[in-house]
């Protein structure tokens, strides 16, 4: 088990983006999406300014893209959404090669992949900068519900731990000559997630004994994070501000 | 299967997030109810578990497989009040840590997999065992229908949303089928996984079945003669 562990997604670094604190992050980072997505599908040019405005804060972040790009697969089920939208959508028809596509549908496919892809990087910018301990501490500051906070903190410590748990059946099962393929596979696969859920709720049991011989009485002392100075309220402002003079740049024209 | 941001108007987007705050500070009274101050590290716990649960691959045959998105499993295993606390982490961390599912749309995706898929399953399962005998060998089937229920309801409730606030003219019939029509039959796969796990963690802990319990008080110790000698 040993020390706390970077999470899965964090790329370790000391850059500008790193070194701001996690709760003008996320405040700067949803402040941003919520401008995106206020924005309409028509600007194009809008939506190509939000997209450098991101693709400048990775520059800083030195997170490498081919980082990144892996990641954004996530989007993929929706992209397939947003391909069916023209051909399912009411309103005026275009033909477009064999098909006829409704005008409608294919500018909210492309206001889909546009917002959805900006979204994404957003939370990818801020998932791979940001470590999960600072991450908690941010959502207390951001005023997140004591025990809410306590209850993410114990997910993101015990992540990895069950994990590997998830990690070691897998080998046991192997080792023992099973393949994962077809329904048949299922009652299997299920006992080990019966296990598993055992396994975790027992470590739960366990840890909260650990806690009350330690003193625990329903509060964690959890260190005092440093107040953020203006320097670092400004720079953590200049993301959703740049995206928000764009926003008010597209109305005005 | 998270909704990505712009998929919905902000007005509905802010909606969904208010309900969400509320759903989840009911949650955290309810929570402590059913654990008490042992809150934190069990729904910690089981929050890490249907994390890692949903990261194990059903195969369906073909090359595609399938995973749990454990709502309804979750509700009938810790209860509804602390599986609604522990999905809504779920999908806060894979939000915020993983990029899965959008900012904004946070608490659209709680309001319809931790509330919705939750407590439908729950009180499907709740219904149900109500109006049935009360045989323990019944709670893996009410397990799988719990299960089936909870991932078309989802469905429907976005279909709700998406009629408030879609940015895409879509007639809603052809989007209801669709959409109902799809997540039955990922309904049905949920169903199973959910009574597979259900049922194995009964035959080994039947204690942390919380679903279970009025089952449980059912069968009473029984000592049977010679059996001390």
């Amino acid at each position: 088990m040993g020390a706390p562990h970077g999470h899965l997604l964090h790329y370790h670094g000391h850059s500008v983006v790193h070194r701001t604190p996690a709760h003008l992050k996320i405040a700067a980072l949803l402040a941003f999406v919520v401008v995106v997505v206020a924005t309409p599908g028509t600007e194009l040019w809008a939506f190509g300014a939000y997209l450098a405005l991101l693709l400048g804060v990775v520059a800083l972040s030195h997170v490498p893209p081919a980082y990144i790009l892996p990641r954004m697969v996530v989007e993929v089920p929706f992209l397939v959404f947003a391909l069916l939208l023209p051909f399912i959508a009411t309103g005026e028809r275009v033909d477009v090669g064999p098909f006829s596509l409704s005008e409608p549908g294919l500018l909210a496919a492309w206001t889909l992949v546009a917002k959805g892809t900006l979204g994404v990087l957003a939370a990818l910018v801020l998932a791979t900068t940001t470590e999960g301990r600072d991450l908690v501490a941010g959502l207390q500051r951001l005023r997140m519900p004591a025990l809410m906070v306590q209850i993410l903190s114990f997910m993101l410590r015990y992540l990895e731990v069950v994990g590997a748990e998830m990690h070691r059946m897998r080998i046991a099962r192997e080792s023992r000559g099973f393949h994962g393929r077809g329904l048949r596979a299922w009652p299997v696969l299920a006992s080990s997630a019966g296990s598993l859920f055992i396994r975790s709720y027992e470590r739960g049991e366990r840890v909260h004994l650990a806690m009350l011989s330690r003193g625990y009485a329903g509060r964690l002392p959890l260190t005092q994070s440093q107040p953020a100075d203006a320097s670092q309220l400004a720079r953590a402002a200049a993301l959703p501000g740049a995206a928000l003079l764009v926003l008010l740049t597209a109305y005005v024209w | 299967m998270h909704v990505p941001d712009g998929f919905l108007d902000l007005a509905t987007s802010a909606a969904t997030g208010a309900v969400a705050a509320g759903g989840i500070a009911l949650a955290l009274r309810g929570a402590r109810r059913e654990l008490d101050d042992r809150t934190a590290p069990l729904a910690g716990l089981t929050a890490v578990f249907v994390f890692a649960g949903q990261m194990v691959n059903f195969p369906v045959g073909a090359g595609t497989s399938g995973h749990l998105m454990g709502g309804a499993l979750a509700a009938l295993l810790v209860g509804p009040w602390t599986a609604t606390l522990v999905v809504s982490v779920v999908l806060i961390v894979q939000a915020l840590l993983f990029g899965d599912g959008g900012l904004t749309a946070l608490g659209t995706n709680i309001t319809l997999i931790a509330l919705v898929g939750v407590w439908a399953g729950w009180w499907t399962f709740r219904v149900l065992s109500r109006v049935l005998p009360r045989r323990i060998g019944l709670v893996p089937p009410l397990a799988f229908v719990a299960g089936l229920v909870s991932v078309p309801a989802a469905a429907l409730a976005f279909v709700g949303l998406y009629a408030v606030g879609g940015q895409a003219p879509v007639e809603l019939s052809t989007l209801v089928t669709a959409m109902v029509g799809w997540h039955t039959v990922i309904g049905v796969g949920e169903g199973v996984i959910t009574a597979l796990v259900v049922s194995s963690v009964l035959a080994v802990r039947p204690d942390l079945v919380l679903a279970a319990a009025p089952y449980r008080q059912a069968t009473e110790l029984e000592i049977r003669e010679g059996a001390t000698a």
